[in-house]
């Protein structure tokens, strides 16, 4: 057992693929880092905060990348996104068997401003050029930093989202919401309530990820080989069919929890009968008790039949 | 930020392995890329550091890390997000071990 939550971006890499797989591309020896920090007297990383390359999981072919939220919360930068844009169309060029996305970010870096909003747009458009090579993309969101921004918006692109307890997934962070609408609106510095709101239960049971997994880096390489084949199984690409179905179920939960202000009512409003147990349980028992009351089990396409 | 070099000559083991980069720019920690180079048996240390005004205090751990390990043929180069000295440290032998597999 070994926290995936506790490891730098760099460490988790040989926890996910096979041991000693993984060959990084423009590894922190080629010193590929931003020109835009170095011109705002700011530190630059020699990785610019992203790990890409192409590696073994499970023996097949995957690329993947891995975000390092310790450098400027995994913000992405005109570098770091054109590192995960070329990783991403050379999985296509090379036909790889699956992209893998150990995803931890705040999202757009502010520093680099358009060039970041730019990368992040870019990120997304080649996410969906590889699914539509057949290649199934799964995002993996486990890191202390959560997943947040354009970053949130990219894991949604991707074929599955693996995530943990621990794992944050959502647009506007905590931080953003209070500054914007008040702490009546939203107290960032309740840990509990921030939780429940963009934590991975609360996404498990929205249906936002399609499995939830223990912080335990075996846990989620084995849900990520789970994923890849059940991606595998259905439509890899992204179709007008899995849009439509998106879009209802994004109006259902307008519809049924539009009106709740607590992540605890919409679970109740789910049908869970003891909502205030689910943040106490263990993953394993609390996959086995919301697989009976999650929204988007049955959609299917996006998920690959899960 | 400001740039610290150092250099170091006539070290003693040319260390075998591949580069290696410990360590993350985040606050009160480092990252340190160490590589085989050919400099003539030196090892020279590039430190981008945003702590400004601590020269004398780098300077003093770079020699304390030169006179444990000997380094020869290494460049050494550091982002630095104002990591205390002993953090400083220990990424720089962490650095080594990882490049050498942990021999001296």
């Amino acid at each position: 057992m070994s926290s995936y939550l506790e490891l730098s971006a760099r460490q988790r890499i040989p926890h996910i693929f096979d041991a000693g797989s993984f060959a990084e591309f423009l590894p922190p020896a080629a010193r590929v880092v931003s020109p835009h920090l170095a011109q705002l007297d700011a530190p630059v990383s020699f990785d610019d905060g992203v790990i890409v390359g192409r590696g073994l999981l499970d023996g097949r072919v995957v690329f993947g990348a891995a975000q390092e939220g310790g450098f400027m919360g995994g913000a992405v930068g005109e570098v770091h996104g054109a590192k995960l844009v070329g990783m991403l169309r050379r999985a296509v060029d090379e036909g790889a068997h699956a992209v893998l996305l150990l995803l931890e970010s705040g999202g757009v870096r502010l520093h680099e401003a358009n060039a970041g909003l730019i990368a992040v747009s870019e990120v997304m458009r080649a996410i969906l050029d590889v699914r539509a090579a057949g290649i199934p993309v799964v995002a993996l969101v486990g890191g202390a930093n959560g997943c947040f921004g354009g970053m949130g918006i990219t894991a949604r692109c991707a074929n599955s989202v693996v995530m943990s307890e621990e794992g944050r997934l959502a647009m506007s962070g905590p931080e953003v919401i209070e500054t914007a609408h008040g702490v009546e609106e939203f107290d960032a510095r309740d840990r509990a309530l921030v939780w429940r709101t963009t934590g991975g239960k609360h996404r498990y049971l929205l249906g936002d990820c399609q499995a939830l997994v223990a912080d335990d880096t075996g846990a989620f390489r084995q849900a990520a080989i789970a994923a890849i084949a059940a991606a595998h199984q259905g439509e890899v690409a992204l179709t007008l069919a899995e849009l439509l179905a998106e879009q209802d179920m994004l109006a259902r939960r307008l519809r049924d929890f539009g009106g709740q202000i607590e992540p605890m009512e919409v679970w109740r409003a789910l049908g869970v009968p003891d909502p205030k147990a689910i943040p106490m349980l263990e993953a394993d028992a609390f996959v086995a008790l919301a697989d009976n009351y999650r929204a988007g089990a049955d959609a299917g396409a996006s998920t690959g039949g899960r | 930020m400001e740039t610290l070099h150092f250099r170091f000559e006539a070290g003693g083991k040319p260390p075998a392995g591949t580069p290696q980069l410990v360590g993350v720019v985040s606050s009160g920690n480092l990252e340190v890329l160490i590589e085989p180079a050919a400099l003539s048996g030196a090892c020279e240390i590039e430190v981008r550091t945003a702590a400004v005004g601590f020269g004398a205090t780098w300077e003093a751990v770079m020699r304390d890390f030169h006179a444990r390990w000997q380094l020869a043929d290494t460049r050494i180069c550091i982002n630095d997000m104002g990591a205390t000295p002993a953090v400083v440290s220990l990424r720089l032998d962490q650095a080594v071990e990882s490049m050498t597999g942990g021999l001296p």
